[in-house]
């Protein structure tokens, strides 16, 4: 660790990482739900479960990001972060909006208040004080890598990184505008949903791994740059006007069925161009980096994005196909995997790198650390075949033979049991990873004499 | 090593060919969309195209393709040092694109007045579509004409006529294949 100030990141990933756990564990529980569909119906109906494994999600990774950019700027600028004490406070507020939510939403306090109660839109379902509190730990976080980064060096890296995570503040004020009409609640509310995750989230994505693949991989910064400015355009050009691919049935016109088509089918391009990039760069790469693990998590995001985002999103982007399979499991399938490798493994990437450095020893733990990857990816991987299956059965039967809803679910109960059996592994795999991250003191295998050649 | 040489050979801003790549995918894909649906109600495309002013279009391909020539003149110009001719010619074609979105907005009104819009048949979506889409790269293309002119280094105006001419290139596809194809 270079600079002092990085260690603000500690908090921040320490947070994101028991946020993670609370993430995986209530989407065992929601899986659970799916195969007994009583279980904890009173006290913890689904929706709640639900929102709490997309809440908590999101706020863990952004926790994540969060961490990231407070810990590459100081290196990337070359000098401290401005304020410390405005970190841990932006943190603290995040910590107290999330709790709030948290209870709001499994008590459900203040049912209709205006500023206390849950506000009741997926994903943005958040108290307004909540979001409020959302707003001002964003402005904090701006305010202060924007003048770190503005006092210092700049580098493409951190533009990137500064220009993504703008956009991830701004975009959020659309969460407070409620129209009454619920085509137009819809539309607005993919303006945060969508250009989060397929628009400025990307950039956040293709800068903390441009980062990774220098540090991990030592190849010249104007390669890793030009890179990340075609990489960043293919994002934006697609990710934008590929907002499109939300709007075919919310009763928008019709026009927006070729306008999402065509540029959500683009959005494979940056996800591609992401995975040759970390590929290209470990092949020209000269350094051999001890920090084995990192590396894995930052290929494996690389390319479980690429099959995530991009070709399980292209699977069902196009408007003839989304006609029927809108809404059905293979949507769950997509999400999964998407979410899992754009953004969980590149915030493990980033937490297997950084944490070492930030603890002040060797990357003692590979070992348990892939093990962790290779739990997870498997188990997420397994998941998404088994959702992509029972979508495709649950398509069949409920959109193309017109079968009743429930039915078809009984008929898919199989796929279901098999979902939380993967899950089972993702979230052991999980807990793996943030023991492999916190416990272990000595390298678990020694390594041997014998030198054989990487990978 | 190969990629990047082939890269570093490119003339002209890395950045741009990548727009450019972009937009003929997306201009691509809607024509190949187009015809696709053409196909399943061609005497309906054919009553909707009987409604379109070939000449004006006829017409403004000359102009855009006119505009194109005066961009790439002035690089040229810019290059052997003359740097007067090279301005003229860059306002010349920001011109000529202005002229280019008259006669299509004059088009646009008539189609109005006939009260045809987007949804009046698949035809006339498409249309407003792509022509649409490529009229606001013609005004985003006299925008950069204009910017370029100002700021005249040659490899800005380089990388103007870059843009200026995919967007002549994109009309160059629709114009056949929505005015003229029977």
């Amino acid at each position: 660790m270079k600079y002092e100030s990085q260690k603000v990141a500690y908090a921040y990933f320490a947070v994101a990482m028991g946020l993670f756990a609370i993430q995986v564990t209530g989407g065992l529980l929601a899986g659970w739900i799916y195969v007994s569909p009583n279980f904890l119906s009173e006290l913890l109906p689904f929706n709640i479960v639900r929102m709490l494994h997309t809440n908590a999600l999101i706020v863990w990774l952004i926790l994540g990001f969060f961490g990231a950019a407070y810990f590459l700027i100081p290196e990337e600028s070359e000098r401290e972060i401005h304020s410390t004490k405005l970190a841990y406070l932006q943190l603290l507020i995040l910590v107290v909006g999330t709790l709030g939510a948290v209870l709001t939403y499994t008590f459900n306090l203040f049912e209709g208040n205006w500023l206390l109660g849950k506000e009741g839109r997926e994903f943005l379902e958040q108290p307004k004080w909540v979001k409020a509190g959302i707003v001002v730990a964003a402005l904090i976080f701006l305010y202060n890598v924007s003048m770190t980064v503005l006092k210092g060096k700049k580098t493409a890296i951190t533009n990137i990184l500064l220009l993504g995570l703008w956009g991830l503040a701004l975009l959020f004020l659309f969460a407070f505008y409620n129209p009454g009409n619920l085509s137009l609640d819809k539309q607005y509310w993919w303006y945060v949903v969508h250009l989060w995750v397929e628009g400025v989230w990307e950039l956040i994505m293709a800068s903390i791994l441009a980062y990774l693949m220098l540090k991990l991989t030592g190849v010249d910064r104007e390669i890793v740059e030009k890179w990340l400015y075609v990489i960043v355009a293919a994002a934006l050009f697609s990710g934008i006007l590929g907002t499109g691919h939300h709007y075919y049935w919310i009763g928008t016109p019709g026009y927006w069925q070729w306008i999402g088509s065509i540029f959500s089918s683009l959005e494979v391009i940056p996800f591609f161009a992401m995975m040759a990039f970390a590929f290209v760069m470990v092949w020209k790469g000269r350094r051999d980096h001890p920090n084995k693990a990192a590396l894995l998590w930052s290929l494996g995001c690389a390319t479980l994005a690429f099959f995530g985002a991009g070709v399980w999103g292209f699977l069902h982007t196009l408007h003839g196909v989304n006609y029927y399979t809108h809404g059905t499991q293979i949507t769950a399938a997509h999400g999964h995997l998407a979410f899992y490798g754009a953004y969980v493994c590149l915030n493990l990437a980033i937490f297997s790198y950084a944490m070492p450095i930030l603890k002040n020893r060797d990357p003692y733990n590979q070992v348990l650390n892939m093990g962790s990857f290779w739990l997870m990816t498997s188990g997420m991987v397994f998941m998404t075949f088994v959702l992509t299956f029972g979508g495709t059965v649950q398509t069949h039967m409920q959109r193309v033979v017109g079968d009743y809803f429930m039915d078809v679910q009984d008929q898919i109960a199989i796929f279901y049991w098999m979902r939380f059996g993967s899950g089972l592994v993702v979230v052991i795999g999980a807990l793996l990873f943030i023991y492999s991250i916190w416990v272990p003191r000595k390298e678990v295998i020694e390594p041997g004499a014998a030198k054989t050649p990487a990978e | 090593m190969s990629d990047t040489s082939l890269i570093d050979e490119l003339p002209g801003e890395l950045l741009m060919w990548v727009l450019i790549i972009s937009e003929l995918l997306v201009f691509g894909a809607g024509l190949v969309a187009f015809m696709g649906v053409r196909l399943t109600d061609p005497a309906g495309f054919a009553e909707a195209q009987s409604h379109l002013h070939r000449t004006g279009a006829a017409l403004n391909t000359a102009i855009l393709v006119t505009s194109g020539y005066l961009a790439a003149q002035a690089l040229h110009w810019r290059r052997a040092a003359r740097r007067f001719a090279a301005r003229l010619a860059l306002l010349a074609a920001a011109a000529l694109g202005v002229v280019f979105l008259i006669i299509k907005g004059a088009e646009y009104a008539d189609k109005s007045a006939q009260g045809i819009n987007f949804e009046t048949h698949p035809f006339f979506m498409f249309y407003y579509l792509l022509t649409g889409f490529h009229a606001a790269h013609v005004l985003a293309g006299v925008g950069i004409l204009l910017l370029v002119t100002w700021r005249d280094e040659p490899r800005n105006i380089e990388a103007g006529a870059q843009f200026w001419h995919m967007v002549d290139l994109v009309w160059i596809m629709l114009f056949p294949v929505i005015y003229l194809l029977g």
